[in-house]
């Protein structure tokens, strides 16, 4: 009986598979004949001429999608099963249902002390990782004392001086029991040493330990402007990182975060924000492919980190596009062999810029609906806004609240029972192909200018994004696009929520540290470790040996930046 | 009435370390489509520099972004230079993340008004010829 029906099956399968081969797959092609039909005539009697839409990016959005849109479209080509290429459904077959994302803060203000009693109650709370957040001071690589830090210490985040604010930092932190990921960009490199060097001091094998470093310096010159060399050195540093983890199998490390979503705060729509940050990559992996590594032996250690902005389903179709995207530059354009090289790890993060100061309860529910967003996209870690960061530095209830978020959707909301529960929605899978071929069209642009570092030389990128944030803003003023609170549903009200601020003494007790630190450590071992680092800089090899012995004798970061600011030159912007 | 018609000019800028300057570079755009002249420093620049800057350009008005949290610093620093150089009648606004709080404080220490996220374009073109018209007379 088992051998009879098998028997049928197969002459079935012949059967269209000879109809198919004479003229195409006629049934098919016969159904879609009728739907075109009735959807013509839908449309001609029903849909009645009005108002346009259209995503964030700009792409018009129809009053319906159908199987028309998607007619060459192949379900196996295009999405796969999750975990396999292209990955579009996801990076794991079995994604929440194993374990929900990880849900970090980012944060860290004024000093090491009073950001290590902020990381104790955010662990306290249910955060499953930390995200330090630095002041600008530091991500620029001038300490404390530097009279361009005044009145900027301990601001943004929390001041970091040398190794010492760093163990003060981390100080009865578990750090071997969870990720720890930091905005560190041009000073990823230093970074990488302090924490290192904790590992050490602890006993802990690096080998072991679970790490995230942004690290990706090119952004920072047309989104977030913390760049401290000019964009080739900044290359070399960053993937000094990368070169180091890899040789050294830190394979839970992910030294480089190529990251649009800064990209997107400063402006870009999703095309951009994709086709910008893919750029960035291709620069960091070429320079990998001619250090000699091969493209298997390091794809797995960068990952990426997409924002995810109001526009749901834009965003929602971002993520998947992007992360097929990958997987295929990494297969196609550069040969990799290895699943786990076009396998996208994602960090996301909902977008600041969408809040609003003007009734803030009110980006509680833009940040739930982003989380969602980011969630349905695929993330493998998440931060939610906190919703008065349009306001200051966001309140402990606030931040709360920002995680209790992102636990009532992956806890309580039951979106995490299947796999890319929108996967196969004919609008979902026709707006992440729109947004694929877009993002690739763009991308090509910049490849044959040169590349990233070209863009960011000519300005190009800053332009670009400088154009679509004021086309934003004009459409946001005259109320084509609605913002609740701002341009629609306006009241007139004193804002009534609890703010933070950080003190002006903090950055008096951090100088005076500072001052303490310089005095008692062993001077003379400082002077020649910062020579060995200053002739290592000069003969380009990779630095973070160098930097590790550095920080071990507590040099400051700003005297490491000062050598590597006298090497490789400081950054002077093109004028717009 | 007559130096009523000479262009707005407008110097845009950053204090400090911050790099956002989304808010900065759109808000250029808007007073530049408005009828003004507008410059912009670009970012991370020193109270001195802006100063120094906005007296060779010879600008009418300053407008200062700073979404740090720096502002109390930066931009109490850049009217007292001002004065300092007797150009006290080039007018100081500002915007950014900026607390309703330091609102009042700021406006002891002479900036002129201050523009947070969500303002409108109007409002802002409003108070800077209303302010200048005010200077002039």
């Amino acid at each position: 009986m088992i051998w009879f029906s098998e028997r049928e099956v197969w002459h079935w399968r012949n059967f269209g598979e000879n109809r198919s081969s004479k003229g195409g797959n006629g049934a098919v092609t016969n159904k879609l004949k009728g739907l075109e039909v009735a959807q013509k005539s839908w449309e001609e009697n029903r849909i009645k001429a009005g108002k346009e839409f259209s995503t964030r990016s700009g792409i018009p959005v129809k009053p319906v999608y159908t199987p028309l849109d998607l007619r060459d479209w192949d379900y196996q080509e295009k999405l796969g099963f999750p975990g396999d290429y292209p990955y579009t459904r996801g990076i794991t077959p079995n994604m929440y249902r194993d374990k929900p994302w990880i849900m970090g803060q980012y944060a860290g203000f004024a000093t090491a002390e009073t950001s290590n009693e902020w990381y104790k109650y955010l662990l306290s709370q249910g955060a499953t990782s930390l995200s330090v957040a630095w002041d600008l001071p530091t991500q620029i690589g001038y300490d404390s004392d530097h009279p361009l830090a005044f009145g900027e210490v301990g601001k943004q985040g929390v001041a970091c001086a040398s190794l010492a604010d760093m163990e003060t930092m981390f100080d009865g932190i578990p750090i071997h029991k969870m990720r720890i990921s930091t905005t560190a960009n041009a000073i990823g490199p230093i970074f990488l040493a302090w924490i290192l060097a904790i590992y050490e001091k602890r006993g802990l094998q690096a080998q072991g330990m679970q790490l995230s470093i942004q690290n990706d310096s090119l952004k920072e010159f047309f989104s977030r402007g913390t760049q401290i060399f000019p964009p080739q050195a900044s290359v070399k540093l960053s993937n000094d990182c990368v070169e180091y983890c890899v040789r050294n199998m830190l394979t839970h490390f992910h030294p480089l975060t190529c990251s649009g979503y800064h990209i997107a705060e400063a402006g870009a729509t999703a095309v951009q924000e994709m086709a910008f940050t893919l750029a960035d990559a291709e620069a960091y992996i070429e320079d990998l492919l001619e250090r000699g590594l091969d493209i298997d032996d390091f794809a797995h250690y960068i990952v990426a980190f997409l924002g995810t902005g109001i526009d749901f389903f834009e965003e929602i179709c971002k993520l998947r596009a992007f992360r097929r995207m990958w997987a295929k530059m990494m297969k196609e354009k550069y040969g990799a062999k290895k699943s786990e090289s076009m396998r996208l790890f994602y960090r996301g993060y909902t977008h600041g810029s969408y809040l609003t100061a003007q009734q803030p309860l009110n980006n509680i529910v833009r940040g739930t609906l982003e989380t969602l967003a980011a969630v349905l996209g695929g993330i493998q870690s998440n931060v939610t806004s906190s919703y008065d960061e349009a306001l200051s530095l966001p309140s402990p209830e606030a931040v709360r609240v920002a995680l209790r978020t992102q636990q009532i959707i992956a806890d309580e909301s039951g979106v995490t029972k299947t796999v890319d529960p929108l996967g196969g929605s004919y609008y979902v899978e026709w707006l992440t192909e729109e947004l694929e071929k877009r993002a690739t069209e763009l991308l090509s642009e910049v490849e044959e200018m040169g590349g990233a570092i070209v863009a960011i030389e000519e300005g190009f990128f800053e332009k670009e994004i400088a154009r679509s944030a004021y086309e934003t803003l004009k459409q946001v003023q005259s109320g084509e696009r609605v913002t609740v609170g701002v341009n629609k549903y306006v009241v007139d009200e004193p804002v009534k929520i609890e703010i933070r601020k950080v003190d002006q003494k903090e950055q008096d007790r951090q100088i005076e540290k500072l001052r303490k630190l310089k005095k008692e450590r062993e001077n003379d071992k400082v002077k020649v470790s910062l020579d060995r680092l200053r002739r290592a800089a000069e003969e380009e090899t990779n630095l973070v040996p160098f930097l590790i012995d550095a920080v071990k004798t507590y040099a400051t970061l700003g005297e490491i930046c000062d050598i590597l600011r006298r090497v490789y030159g400081e950054y002077k912007p093109v004028r717009l | 009435m007559s130096s009523n018609q000479r262009i707005i000019r407008i110097l845009i800028a950053k204090p400090g370390l911050d790099g956002h300057d989304r808010g900065a570079k759109s808000l250029a755009y808007a007073l530049r489509d408005s009828g003004m002249e507008v410059l912009y420093t670009g970012i991370r620049q020193t109270p001195e520099a802006i100063v120094q800057s906005a007296l060779q350009e010879d600008v009418d008005i300053i407008g200062l972004s700073c979404l740090s949290g720096a502002h109390n610093v930066f931009f109490p620093r850049v009217v007292e230079l001002l004065r300092e150089k007797g150009a006290e009648n080039i007018i100081v606004i500002g915007g950014g993340i900026i607390p309703e709080d330091d609102i009042p404080f700021l406006n002891e220490k002479g900036v002129k008004a201050i523009f947070g996220p969500g303002s409108s374009i109007e409002s802002i073109v409003a108070t800077i010829r209303e302010s200048i018209r005010h200077r002039r007379k």
